[in-house]
């Protein structure tokens, strides 16, 4: 018997992933491609192949508007890393202590996650409007002086965007650490009781090592979901007071569909591109290469 | 003090299921006890109890001494070793020994001087550089047994620790447990439902039913002296006979066969008339060459033969009911032959059919 082919096993299930692999390549490769090859070009209003060299990055990082929005991305997406983690993760061991009414809980904890960055933008909008927001609440309680109106602020008005970020995120973090905690065997929490271990460095040393998988599906749709913030910043502040909350895909947004400068947002999509290549191909690498020896 | 763990009318509630209700426990200094029952019957409760690992309902529980029932399972001075091994897969093996002692800031040359000396009990120096994940199940379970070790306790818990494992490492390391028994000498409380497991290792059993303990004593006294009808039908494979008939002047009456109880051992106070059910197992049950130590005799007709190659287990029907009766291996039956029994009054058991208790 000859051993048969490896490319006609499951041929037919190949057949059907044909069409899917196609307009993948042809969407996510071609589409790269092209927007890096245009952002080397003067395109206006259309894309046309007439060569500026590297006048589109010249100008991208001369743009006080851009530098503004690196910057905000820098400080929400390191907080919101940090924090969502840190609020999922403790809200997740708070319900593991095999709380009573945890289903409610926990839906009322995930429920925003089923909101729209839009209605999630807005609704914080409001919360945080000094005229009838938190700030109102507290003046009409007695305090006359309080002041509480970040989005308001220029120089604080990215953390009023990270507060309903986190209001939207933690939940999904603390849904997605609450499996991985349940997936550990409780005989590995006894075995540490006996050994005399504290509850906070079971977690740390023990817990948490295990629940790796766990960690970097949620690292991945947390960072997915920073690199593309976009519309909670539309529907919460628009980008304002002034620029003071404008971030990178607003600024390709802005640059493509309302400034008719398609140039310019193809290079600060290809900037975002080179950017999320740096972090994720080294850590890939980690990951998936250093198999042999792991 | 000769006791090293006392269990005074334990309670354990779960919410309003009552799991342990008013148990007492007695465990000597260097005891092997192994607690045996079915699923569910609570075994694993009590020995989570016992670690500190459970809070009692009701109760008090002593070891060593000391009373211990609201000490945390560090302070205890117990061992405990579960069923899933409960490595710590991110350590390597000596990590996983180790861990406990350094939470408890002990000096390192102690750390690593029990380490080394756990590891060579169990023979487990060339694994302490691995993570768990590259052991197999007996490995790991040597690991997890080194971890009970290296804290020098007096008390070690077993939940079942070898229910994992294929045959023949069940037989290996149920030889080398017994051993390091041996060589330790220090209290062992072990769970498990195998019986082989209980019979052969322990120096008492204790055989619990729905949170009670159903009769405590040794693997022989339980096989050959079985308390109550549960016990009696819960030990031994293939389980004992019981044939339900009438206690009468000393004998026992069987649809039509006098068995005479001369030389049954009755308990003290039981009444020695009325209805009873005679417990007799396979083996006691006698043919063949043996037959000439039988006080009774009868024939019956074999309707299935099940050789196991050691013996050969024959069904058949006697007085209207099922049994089965231990031949030798060597034994030509086939069904449909008649085949003639005996009976040894003196290595039977007697059981009242209300109260189910020893006669
Ligand atoms: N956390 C719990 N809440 C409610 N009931 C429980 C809980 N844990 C155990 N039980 C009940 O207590 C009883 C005894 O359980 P236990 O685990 O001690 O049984 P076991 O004898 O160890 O059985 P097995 O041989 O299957 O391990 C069972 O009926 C079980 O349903
Ligand atoms: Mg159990």
């Amino acid at each position: 018997m000859k051993r048969p082919n490896q490319l006609f096993r499951n041929l037919s299930a190949k057949i059907a992933a044909i069409p899917m692999i196609v307009t993948g390549l042809f969407v996510f490769v071609g589409g790269t491609v092209w927007t890096v090859v245009y952002s080397f070009t003067k395109s206006g209003l259309l894309p046309r192949l007439k060569w500026v060299g590297l006048d589109q990055y010249e100008r991208l990082w001369s743009t006080k508007r851009w530098l503004v929005s690196i910057e905000n991305l820098a400080i929400y997406g390191i907080s919101m890393l940090v924090l969502v983690f840190v609020i999922g993760f403790i809200l997740a061991t708070l319900i593991d202590q095999k709380v009573r009414f945890e289903n409610a809980f926990r839906t009322i904890i995930l429920y925003p996650f089923a909101l729209s960055f839009v209605v999630t933008g807005l609704v914080w909008q409001w919360i945080l409007n000094p005229e009838f927001g938190i700030q109102s609440i507290v003046r009409d309680l007695g305090w006359k002086s309080f002041t509480f109106d970040p989005l308001y602020t220029p120089e604080i008005a990215i953390y009023g965007v990270l507060i309903a970020g986190l209001w939207q995120g933690s939940g999904l973090v603390m849904v997605l650490m609450l499996a991985g905690l349940r997936g550990i065997d409780q005989d590995i929490w006894k075995a540490a009781r006996v050994d005399g271990i504290p509850a906070w460095k079971t977690y740390l040393f023990i817990v948490i090592p295990m629940m790796r998988p766990v960690f970097i599906t949620t690292l991945v749709l947390v960072v997915s979901g920073i690199v593309k913030l976009y519309d909670l910043i539309v529907a919460q502040t628009g980008g304002g007071p002034g620029i003071a909350t404008e971030v990178p895909a607003k600024y390709v947004y802005d640059m493509m569909f309302a400034a008719s400068n398609l140039g310019q947002g193809f290079a600060a999509s290809t900037m975002m591109l080179v950017t999320v290549a740096l972090i994720v191909i080294p850590w890939a690498m980690l990951e998936f290469g250093g198999k042999k020896n792991g | 003090m000769n006791y090293a763990v006392e269990i005074k009318d334990l309670d354990l509630y779960f919410g309003n299921v009552k799991v342990l209700q008013q148990l007492n426990l007695d465990i000597y200094k260097g005891e092997f006890l192994v607690l045996l029952g079915s699923s569910g019957c609570g075994k694993s409760t009590l020995l989570n109890c016992i670690a500190g690992l459970l809070e009692v309902t009701d109760g008090q529980i002593f070891i060593g001494g000391n009373n211990v029932t609201w000490a945390q399972p560090s302070e205890r001075g117990i061992g405990m070793v579960f069923q899933s091994y409960a490595l710590y897969p991110q350590m390597t093996v000596e990590g996983n020994l180790s861990f406990g002692l350094r939470n408890a800031r002990m000096p390192r040359d102690e750390i690593s001087k029990r380490v080394s000396r756990a590891a060579g009990i169990l023979q487990i120096e060339p694994l302490l550089k691995r993570k768990p994940a590259a052991l197999s199940g007996g490995q790991r379970q040597r690991v997890a047994i080194g971890r009970a070790l290296v804290r020098d306790v007096d008390v070690f818990l077993f939940d079942e620790p070898l229910s994992n494992l294929d045959a023949k490492l069940r037989a290996d390391l149920r030889v080398e447990i017994k051993k390091l028994h041996e060589q330790l000498d220090n209290t062992m409380i072990y769970v498990t439902h195998d019986q082989i497991e209980a019979m052969t290792l322990a120096d008492r059993i204790a055989i619990m039913k729905e949170g009670k303990i159903m009769q405590l004593a040794s693997p022989n006294e339980i096989y050959n002296r079985p308390r109550n009808l549960y016990v009696a039908d819960f030990i031994g494979s293939p389980s004992m006979n019981f044939l339900h008939g009438e206690i009468k002047d000393g004998n026992f009456l069987l649809d039509g066969i006098t068995i005479p109880l001369k030389g049954y051992e009755f308990a003290a106070d039981s009444s020695q008339g009325g209805k009873a059910i005679l417990g007799l197992r396979p083996e006691h049950i006698l043919t063949g060459d043996n037959l000439a130590s039988a006080t009774v005799r009868t024939t019956v007709t074999v309707e299935l033969v099940e050789p196991m190659g050691s013996d050969t287990l024959i069904y058949s029907t006697l007085a209207g009911t099922f049994i089965h009766v231990r031949m030798d291996g060597q034994a030509r039956v086939s069904p449909g032959d008649k085949v003639e029994i005996g009976f040894q009054p003196e290595r039977a058991s007697l059981f009242d059919p209300e109260t189910e208790d020893r006669l």
